[in-house]
C-alpha cells in the first residue's frame, strides 16, 4: 500500500532517529574504552619504560622507610605484579560491575561505578568525583552562557559593520583574547579585582549553589568572566566569518526583496545558518569542559575535576586520574551526540 | 509624421502614467580598479499588465537595474542617480523604511536560482506567511490558509501538505512556483522576474512562462522579465529593450525587434539564437569578442569593438556616443548607420541568412 509508513514500519523517520541513535551510542562506548585503555597504557607503561619496578612503584604509597616485605605486599595488593591486561581487566570490571576491596583488615564493597580508591588516600574516587563536578559544571556553563552571548553579538556586530572601527577594534581584542593564556589573564584579573580592588573574594573561595546562589555567583565571576574571554574570541571570530559568508547568500536577498525589516534579515535568515558550524564547535568545547578547565581551577583555586586531575597526575595516583579522563570522554561524546541532533533539528537537510 | 526628435534623456513615457517609470537611471560602484558603470543612464516604462522584456548577456546591467528599482543595492559603494517611479512615487533618495515597506508589496521579484534563493532552513508555507505577513497584519492561521491558497494557484499539487516541505524536497520547477507563490502573496503590481526560468529544463520553463502570463492576466500586473534568452521574451514579452554595457541599444515593441530589428547588436542576438526550423547544416551567427569591462567602457558606441559595420559609418562609431533615437513608431535604436541603411542591410543582409 501506498504512503507514507507508519510509526513501527521500517523506514519512518522516528524508527531512523531511534536507531541512529543506538548506533551512535554504541560508538560513544567504544570510544570511552578506547580512550580508557590509552590512558592506562600511558600510566602503566611509562614508569616502566622510565626503569620503575613494582617495588619501587609501590613505595609511593607506603610509610617511610618500609621493609622489603611491606613494600611486596603493598604492589601485591595493588596488583602491580599483574600483566597490563590483566590489571585494565580488573579496573574495568569495577567500573561496570563494581568489586569487594580489601582495605586494611576489612572488606569494603565498592558498588557499580566503582572508579577505584585512590592510592593516596585509600578514599573511593566516585565520591570525590561527584562531589567535584558541581564545581566544574558550575564554571562551565556560565562561562559558556557568557562567551555565547558575547562571542556571537560581538560576530555579528563585526561583520555588519566590516571594516568600520568597531570591526577592527573587536577583531584586534578577539586575537588579543585568543592568545592571552587563562594563566595570565586569570592572575592580572586576580590580583586587580579581587586583590586591588576587592570586588570579588580572593582565589579559592568557592561555596556551592545549593548553600548560597549569591555566594556561588560572586565567587565565580571572575573564572567565568576569564574562561569566556578566552572562548568569546574565538567564537566572535567564528560568528563574524559565518556571518560575512551568510550575508552574501541569495536567500537573504529574498529575504529583503520581500520587505523583511534588516533586523529580521539578519537574525531570522542570516544568524540562523550561521549559527550551525558554531553549536559543532560548542558540542566539543564544552565537552572538554567539564572534563575541567584545569588551569582556571588550578589559578582561581577551585576544587572542580581539573584540580583533582592534575594533582593526582603530579602524585602519580593513577585511579582519580582515570577516573576524570573517563568523564571527560564520556561528557565530550555525549556531547557530541547532543549537537549531531541538534544539527538535524537546526538543518532540515540533513534529516533523512 | 514629424521628424524624430533627438532624445538625449531617455524615451518619454506615453499617454497615461505608466506603473514604473525608469529615467536616465545611473548605477555606478566605486571599487579599487575604479568607477564601474553597471548602468549608465538607462529610461524605460511598463505599463500596468504589460511586459516589458529586457535582453542582454550578462555584465549588460539587467540585474542591477533590477535591484535598483527594488531598493535592494544596500553597498555603501553603490551610487545611484536618475529617477526610478512606482505609481508616480519616486524611489531614488527615498527612505530606505519607506522602500521598505513597498518592497513585497508592491513590487515583488522572483530570482533566477530558486533553490539558493529559499532559505534552506525554514519550509516553504513558512517562507510565504512570513512574506505575507509582513505587509498584511493578520492572523498565523489566515496567513497559512492564504499560503496554501497561494501554492493551490502556481499549480503544487496537494498545497495543504506540501506547505510543510523543505525547499530542497521540491524539485526546480516546483521551486520556481513556490518563488512566485511567495512573489506573488501580497498581490504586488510589479513583478520583477531576473532570469527565472534560466536555471530550469526547458519542459518546465515553457509551463514556468505560460504560469508568469495566466497570473498577469488575473491580477492585472506589470511584469519585467529579465532574461539573456531572446526565446524567452518572443514568449512574453509586449515591450523588450536590448541592454550593452550598461544602456539600452534599441527598444521598442516585441513585433518591431522581432521583425524589423535595426541595432547590430539585435541582429547579433537573433543570429546566435539556435533553431530548430533551419537546417542543421546552417552554421549559428555568433558576436565577435566579449562584452566590454563596465570600467573601461570603449569610446563612441560601446559595441563598435564588435560591430561588423562600423566601417561603413566610419569614425563616429569611435568617438561619439550614438543617443537613443526614435526612428519613427516609438522604435528607439542607439546607432550612428542611418535609419533608411540599418533598414537595408537588415532586410539584404541579415534577414536572409538568419531567417
Amino acid at each position: 500500500m501506498a504512503g507514507p509508513p507508519g510509526f513501527w514500519e521500517a523506514g519512518h523517520p522516528a524508527e531512523n532517529l531511534v536507531s541512529y541513535i543506538i548506533r551512535r551510542l554504541f560508538a560513544a562506548v567504544g570510544l570511552v574504552i578506547v580512550i580508557s585503555m590509552i590512558t592506562f597504557a600511558i600510566f602503566y607503561l611509562i614508569p616502566r619504560f622510565a626503569g620503575a619496578t613494582p617495588e619501587s612503584m609501590a613505595a609511593r604509597y607506603v610509610s617511610r622507610n618500609p621493609t622489603a616485605a611491606q613494600l611486596h605486599a603493598t604492589a601485591q595488593a595493588l596488583g602491580f605484579y599483574d600483566p597490563i591486561y590483566v590489571q585494565y581487566f580488573d579496573w574495568l570490571k569495577g567500573v561496570v560491575l563494581g568489586k569487594d576491596v580489601v582495605v586494611g583488615s576489612s572488606v569494603d564493597h565498592c558498588p557499580a561505578p566503582c572508579l577505584g580508591y585512590s592510592f593516596r588516600t585509600s578514599q573511593p574516587v566516585l565520591p570525590e568525583i561527584l562531589r567535584r563536578f558541581p564545581v566544574t559544571l558550575s564554571l562551565a556553563v556560565g562561562a559558556a552562557i557568557i562567551w555565547l552571548i558575547m562571542g556571537i553579538s560581538i560576530g555579528v556586530l563585526s561583520a555588519l559593520k566590516k571594516g568600520s572601527v568597531f570591526d577592527r577594534f573587536a577583531m584586534t581584542l578577539a586575537l588579543a583574547g585568543v592568545s592571552l593564556p587563562i594563566f595570565w589573564t586569570g592572575l592580572v584579573s586576580l590580583s586587580l579585582f579581587s586583590y586591588g580592588l576587592g570586588w570579588t573574594p580572593p582565589g579559592g573561595s568557592y561555596t556551592p549553589l545549593s548553600e548560597n546562589p549569591l555566594a556561588w555567583a560572586h565567587a565565580l565571576l571572575l573564572p567565568w568572566i576569564t574562561l569566556a574571554l578566552l572562548f568569546s574570541a574565538q567564537y566572535a571570530r567564528l560568528t563574524r566569518a559565518g556571518m560575512l559568508e551568510t550575508m552574501g547568500e541569495d536567500y537573504i536577498r529574498t529575504a529583503r526583496a520581500k520587505g523583511l525589516p534588516e533586523r529580521t534579515v539578519v537574525v531570522k535568515h542570516g544568524l540562523r545558518s550561521a549559527l550551525t558550524p558554531i553549536v559543532t564547535i560548542f558540542g566539543l568545547d564544552f565537552g572538554l569542559l567539564i572534563g575541567g578547565a584545569i588551569l582556571t581551577e588550578v589559578v582561581f583555586g577551585l576544587p572542580g575535576l581539573g584540580q583533582l586531575a592534575i594533582k593526582s597526575t603530579l602524585a602519580n595516583d593513577l585511579p582519580p586520574v582515570l577516573a576524570v579522563v573517563l568523564v571527560t570522554a564520556v561528557f565530550v561524546a555525549v556531547c557530541n551526540l547532543i549537537v549531531d541532533l541538534t544539527y538535524a533539528v537546526l538543518d532540515p537537510r540533513v534529516r533523512v | 509624421m514629424t521628424t524624430p526628435t533627438v532624445e538625449t534623456r531617455g524615451v518619454p513615457a506615453p499617454a497615461g502614467v505608466p506603473y514604473l517609470d525608469v529615467q536616465d537611471l545611473q548605477v555606478h560602484f566605486t571599487t579599487d580598479d575604479g568607477v564601474v558603470k553597471s548602468v549608465d543612464g538607462l529610461s524605460f516604462h511598463v505599463e500596468r499588465g504589460k511586459t516589458l522584456g529586457i535582453v542582454g548577456e550578462s555584465g549588460s546591467g539587467k540585474s542591477v537595474t533590477s535591484m535598483a528599482v527594488m531598493g535592494l543595492h544596500t553597498a555603501s559603494n553603490a551610487h545611484i542617480s536618475g529617477s526610478i517611479k512606482l505609481d508616480g512615487e519616486e524611489l531614488v533618495g527615498a527612505d530606505q523604511e519607506e522602500v521598505r515597506h513597498l518592497r513585497g508589496k508592491k513590487m515583488a521579484m522572483i530570482f533566477q536560482d530558486p533553490l539558493s534563493s529559499m532559505h534552506p532552513f525554514y519550509t516553504v508555507g513558512k517562507q510565504i506567511i512570513e512574506a505575507y505577513q509582513i505587509h498584511n497584519k493578520v492572523s498565523k492561521k489566515a496567513a497559512r490558509a492564504h499560503a496554501i491558497d497561494m501554492l493551490d494557484r502556481v499549480g503544487i499539487p496537494e498545497p495543504s501538505q506540501r506547505v510543510d516541505a523543505y525547499p530542497h524536497q521540491f524539485s526546480g520547477g516546483m521551486r520556481q512556483r513556490a518563488m512566485i507563490a511567495m512573489s506573488l502573496s501580497c498581490d504586488p503590481e510589479l513583478l520583477i522576474a531576473d532570469e527565472p526560468t534560466t536555471a530550469l529544463d526547458v519542459t518546465v520553463q515553457a509551463q514556468i512562462l505560460d504560469l508568469l502570463r495566466d497570473l498577469q492576466k488575473e491580477f492585472n500586473s506589470s511584469i519585467v522579465i529579465i532574461t539573456h534568452d531572446l526565446g524567452v521574451v518572443a514568449e512574453v514579452a509586449d515591450d523588450i529593450m536590448v541592454m550593452y554595457a550598461g544602456r539600452a541599444a534599441e527598444y521598442g515593441s516585441a513585433e518591431q525587434l522581432f521583425n524589423n530589428p535595426e541595432h547590430p547588436y539585435t541582429w547579433g542576438l537573433l543570429g546566435s539564437m539556435p533553431r530548430f526550423d533551419k537546417a542543421p547544416t546552417a552554421r549559428l551567427l555568433p558576436i565577435k569578442g566579449t562584452p566590454p569591462s563596465l570600467i573601461r567602457v570603449p569610446a563612441g558606441c560601446a559595441f563598435n569593438p564588435r560591430c561588423d559595420f562600423q566601417e561603413r559609418v566610419g569614425s563616429a562609431c569611435l568617438v561619439d556616443r550614438p543617443d537613443l533615437i526614435d526612428g519613427g513608431d516609438e522604435h528607439f535604436v542607439a546607432c550612428h548607420i542611418p535609419t533608411a541603411e540599418r533598414q537595408k542591410i537588415w532586410a539584404q543582409e541579415i534577414s536572409p541568412r538568419i531567417s
